[in-house]
């Protein structure tokens, strides 16, 4: 054997191994539209989008997945305003400012929080935090919008503070160098030139930590209470679209309407994250010229 | 909690005890509802004590997936929380397979709510206006003036099935109505919730939370049994026209009065 051909031999292995996973990918995608597309023989993609009930095994059966879409943006939506604060701020206090001592505490700590099992976190919320939030605030429930919502948040912060950390290492040493030698302030520079400069990766962190706490399944089937109607206060039960594949799959029957619907339901979410997905990746191309030549 | 009771329960209870003997043990295949199966489970025990030389292959998936199975000859017995439907029993004849119903027990379906609330006693009507979204403060009930969280099964259950028939006759439940994918997960809801209302087999009955009557009837095996409680179904296994041995024995083992006292600890309501 040569070691030219070994050379070669080696590349086409390692393509191979690249390869597999896309092909997985796509084997996937088309599986899902495969099952998804015969929903449209019996709706119309308008009255499964946009329909406000979804009753899929009555006679006759409604498949409206709008109040499912609309809970997941809402549980998505209210996890990011808690979860972004607290994942940049914090990625921004080991980076820049806390001493060694804590920051080798504190960054094992969120990456812990990243391993917990959604499940476990699924059982806090439906145990400790949903009877706590229904004595606090006297509510019919406390499975519902706030519950999921602080739940995901929990969830989403180690992606949010571990990427935006890595985009505020990123900042080259010039920048806060040159801040300080112009004598500004370490308030100043960091609020000024560091986080400024590690924009655009602190949007690809929040972005994909939204993709995160919008498939996320166990947690929302769990805490989120299941109700398939558009909520009209936050401290309403909806279900996302993962609870509602989830919870339905196991007994519609084999290439059913329902089943066909779920997997509609499942193109959806998919059309979703990977939107979330495309945003993050334009927003972190965008904004990448910023670099230390051109300032 | 991917419904792991529900997707795949396998249990195979297998025995191995026939110490040197090469004779190739029989196998019962028993398939079906979830909600049958801790009778099987029970009853398969204490029959392969009795029976070494029988194997009980036990799973679960679903009243429809035990009558397919069934159909598909793929199965002794299919266990059912419901009746075979017109088609199936059809198909089964067409695949030269004639179903045969055992009743084995009787499930009453408990409406429940959390120990504190004052409420005893609700009306099928009452019942089926809460399930509705009718009626959604427990002042009109007699309770405090709190709003009512109506907890539900997955539409795909087979208890909310015969909720839907028995209680709201097939009106929609409210979809402000809360969702739970097991029996477990209700009692574990109501029994956090003062506000809640919800329904169980009676098998799932247990202090932390508070059964309600029923038009003034309390569920009970007795009640249930001589059908005065009105949210009760039968609980099926099919088998085919002419089972194989086993199967039949392990049938007629359940029927037994000792199969019947195995029912008894379940939480079921055995038939006479």
């Amino acid at each position: 054997m040569t070691r030219s051909f070994r050379e070669k031999l080696i590349r086409k292995a390692f393509f191979g191994f690249a390869a597999v996973s896309i092909i997985f990918l796509l084997l996937i995608i088309l599986f899902l539209f495969r099952e998804a597309l015969p929903t449209f023989q019996f709706v119309s993609i308008g009255r499964f989008i946009f329909g406000m009930e979804w009753y899929p095994t009555y006679e006759p059966p409604e498949f409206g997945i709008w109040p499912l879409i609309v809970g997941s943006l809402v549980v998505t939506s209210f996890s990011t305003l808690i979860a972004v604060p607290l994942g940049v701020l914090s990625a921004i206090y080991i980076s820049e400012i806390a001493p060694p001592a804590v920051k080798e505490i504190l960054k094992p700590a969120i990456e812990l929080l990243a391993g917990l099992p959604s499940v476990v976190l699924g059982f806090f919320g439906m145990v400790v935090l949903a009877p706590w939030l229904q004595d606090t605030f006297d509510l019919p429930t406390g499975l519902n919008i706030v519950n999921a919502s602080i739940m995901l948040a929990v969830m989403a912060i180690p992606t949010i503070s571990s990427i935006s950390e890595d985009a505020l290492y990123s900042v080259p040493r010039e920048f806060k160098e040159a801040s300080y030698a112009l004598g500004a302030t370490r308030h100043e520079t960091i609020v000024k030139v560091i986080v400024p400069a590690a924009l655009s990766g602190i949007s690809t962190a929040v972005i994909l930590g939204m993709a995160r706490a919008i498939g996320e399944t166990m947690v929302v089937l769990m805490v989120a209470g299941g109700a398939a109607a558009v909520p009209e206060s936050i401290f309403d039960s909806v279900r996302p679209m993962p609870a509602s594949i989830a919870a339905e799959m196991g007994e519609a029957p084999f290439r059913s309407n329902h089943y066909h619907a779920l997997f509609a339901t499942g193109v959806v979410l998919l059309v979703l994250t990977l939107a979330f997905n495309f945003i993050a990746d334009y927003v972190s191309h965008k904004f990448r010229e910023t670099g230390s030549a051109t300032l | 909690m991917s419904k792991p009771g529900k997707i795949c329960v396998w249990i195979m209870a297998c025995i191995l005890f026939v110490a040197g003997s090469a004779a190739a043990a029989e196998t019962v295949i028993v398939k079906g509802s979830t909600t049958v199966l801790p009778i099987a489970q029970a009853a398969a025990e204490a029959f392969i004590k009795k029976n070494p030389q029988i194997n009980v292959s036990l799973s679960g998936g679903g009243s429809g997936d035990g009558v397919k199975a069934l159909i598909d000859k793929t199965t002794d017995i299919a266990n059912s929380s419901r009746e075979m439907k017109k088609e199936e029993i059809a198909l089964a004849k067409s695949r030269g397979v004639k179903p045969v119903e055992h009743r084995v027990a009787i499930d009453a379906i408990v409406p429940v709510v959390h120990p504190s609330n004052p409420v005893q006693d609700l009306t099928l009507e009452q019942l089926s206006l809460v399930y509705q979204g009718k009626i959604s403060n427990w002042k009109e009930l007699g309770g405090a003036d709190k709003r009512i969280t109506v907890i539900s099964r997955d539409t795909s259950s087979g208890t909310y099935e015969a909720w839907s028939q028995k209680v709201l006759h097939n009106a929609k439940v409210t979809p402000r109505a809360q969702l739970q994918a097991s029996n477990g997960a209700i009692v574990q809801t109501v029994s956090r919730n003062r506000y809640a209302v919800g329904y169980i087999g009676i098998g799932y009955l247990n202090r932390s939370v508070k059964p309600l009557k029923v038009n003034g009837v309390e569920a009970s095996p007795r009640t249930a049994l001589s059908g005065k409680f009105p949210v009760a179904r039968p609980l099926y296994m099919f088998t085919d026209e002419k089972p194989k041995k086993a199967a039949a024995d392990f049938i007629r083992f359940i029927l037994s009065p000792e199969g019947r006292k195995i029912i008894e600890k379940t939480g079921f309501v055995p038939l006479k």
